[in-house]
């Protein structure tokens, strides 16, 4: 099959100064402003739910199982619609909550319950002699947490916790569903216009590569910056 | 292991083979002679053009002439059966489908235009529109600069998202364009006040209307944007199925089958809430009943 590419739609206008490329552009910043911030939420919430599931209340950790359970048994274009369709029903203010911050509360609070799993398997890898260390020293339960656990619990998930950012910039497509101009919404209706679906859906394609890709390497940086010298993880 | 290995490579050849013998069915008629099977597209929310009647059947104006197409295919082939699969197709995904074998004929309101006209066949148009407005009956908007300040949304992958958006932003009209996943999600969201307007051709919203649950609480408003004309689509480069298909239009035309049909899907109570959607025949289709025109919107 012969096809012959070709890119110079992206100049064209689409009213006023705006072309296919400026349009482009501001679909890829919402598909990251939506990933930053659902992560960001997600990161929080996924935090202080995974660290409860690893206490010894049994409230805190009946809590977080319910509140993982729900977020992760329930497709996220579900969860999305439930947000925008069906709870504003019983709760009227949030048909007054802009569109955007239903997107990110919905990817937000669903990657929360694969990041409470990071976080609740991070910890309980550690060693038992690590809680008890701390408690003999005598930390309480926050300090235990805050100068013991967390910092080599955070260290064992980072590869899996950058999975999830990686994810969320991939899931982020699902915002279209709620009329979000992102980038999956620009590839849908610009290919429309412009019968060039290939050069779209690549240029897209690479972009959602790009974004992704970067996390990764953000969250190397990171790792090899928090990086314990000669630390390894082995259980005694 | 060896042989396992020679198993996976014939397994895939005979794969690729089906692909291919897909691809190489360039004729319509071809395939359906060959495969016994002709596929009809539909739409789920066209009405009434094509959809989904109230026992989830497809149906509509668009239906019924392509299940005459079929029929015709079937006594022109000189089929004894002709087994005739339904395939549901989004706004999105019509032309891809189309163009890889998935369904081979499509009856709904899509709009023949030039960029569309480079990927697939029109048969002669069937329907005219224009782009105008579904708002609350209690709303003051009745036309595109009412909409000033306010949030107006229209299905993505549409032509009718395009020219309003280039409208807005040439004349600088201030209005807050979203687009929706579908026509029925763009109806929802003025329905529950999210959008103040939903711009998409005329005759959808007439159809989307009838089929909300209070009709009277919504309205069809302003001056058509721009008239264009649907048609029925079908591969590219396929002149001997073109003919059928444009056969059967012009016989149905010329028997007064076609104006029969248009007064029962259009002026007459129809499925699944049984209201007219009063929309009388425009003067452009009237002008292509005898001119039997497939030109594509400007």
């Amino acid at each position: 099959m012969h096809y012959t590419f070709n890119w110079s739609f992206f100049f064209k206008s689409i009213g006023g100064k705006e072309t296919y490329l400026t349009w482009l552009v501001t679909a890829w910043e919402w598909t990251l402003t939506i990933s930053f911030f659902g992560f960001l939420v997600a990161f929080i919430l996924g935090a202080i739910v995974g660290i409860f599931r690893t206490t010894n209340n049994k409230y805190l950790v009946t809590f977080g199982n319910i509140w993982t359970e729900i977020f992760r048994n329930i497709p996220l274009l579900v969860q999305i619609f439930l947000w925008y369709h069906v709870i504003p029903h019983f709760i009227p203010i949030i048909n007054k909550a802009p569109r955007i911050v239903l997107v990110v509360m919905a990817i937000g609070l669903f990657t929360s319950s694969r990041v409470s799993e990071n976080f609740k398997s991070g910890i309980q890898s550690l060693s038992i002699a690590q809680k008890h260390a701390g408690l003999a020293l005598g930390l309480n339960t926050l300090q235990l947490y805050w100068y013991a656990l967390l910092p080599q619990a955070i260290r064992i998930i980072i590869p899996t916790l950058t999975s999830e950012a990686m994810n969320i910039i991939k899931n982020s497509s699902v915002a279209f569903a709620i009329s979000i101009a992102e980038l999956t919404m620009f590839a849908m209706q610009a290919q429309e216009e412009t019968a060039r679906g290939i050069e779209i859906y690549l240029v897209v394609s690479v972009l959602y590569f790009i974004s992704a890709f970067a996390v990764n390497l953000i969250s190397q940086f990171i790792e090899h910056k928090i990086k314990i010298p000669n630390q390894t993880f082995v259980k005694q | 292991m060896l042989k396992n290995l020679r198993l996976t490579f014939l397994y895939f050849a005979i794969v690729l083979g089906l692909f291919a013998g897909v691809a190489q069915a360039d004729s319509t008629l071809d395939k359906i002679k060959s495969s016994g099977t002709i596929t009809l597209a539909y739409r789920e929310s066209s009405v009434p053009f094509s959809y989904l009647d109230d026992k989830g059947k497809p149906t509509g104006f668009g239906w019924e002439i392509c299940n005459m197409i079929a029929n015709k295919a079937k006594t022109q082939l000189g089929l004894k059966s002709l087994d005739i699969k339904t395939q549901a197709v989004t706004s999105q995904n019509r032309i891809p489908l189309l163009q890889n074998g998935t369904v081979d004929i499509e009856c709904g309101s899509t709009t023949n235009n030039k960029t569309r006209g480079e990927q697939v066949q029109f048969a002669t148009n069937y329907f005219y529109t224009g782009t105008r407005f579904l708002v609350k009956s209690s709303s003051p908007v009745k036309s595109l600069p009412d909409l000033k300040g306010k949030t107006l949304v229209i299905t993505t992958g549409t032509t009718n998202y395009e020219i309003v958006r280039n409208l807005i932003a040439e004349k600088n009209l201030g209005i807050n364009l979203i687009g929706a996943k579908d026509h029925n999600d763009a109806f929802l969201m003025v329905a529950e006040g999210k959008a103040d307007a939903f711009g998409m051709d005329d005759i959808l919203l007439y159809g989307l209307k009838a089929a909300a649950k209070n009709p009277q609480d919504f309205k069809v408003v302003g001056e058509a944007i721009q008239v264009e004309p649907y048609g029925i689509m079908i591969r590219k480069n396929d002149p001997e199925f073109q003919k059928l298909v444009n056969g059967v239009l012009a016989d149905i035309i010329k028997s007064g089958t076609f104006t029969k049909l248009y007064t029962k899907w259009f002026m007459s109570p129809i499925p699944p809430n049984g209201i007219a959607l009063k929309a009388p025949m425009s003067k452009d289709l009237k002008a292509n009943l005898t001119a039997l025109s497939d030109k594509p919107a400007n």
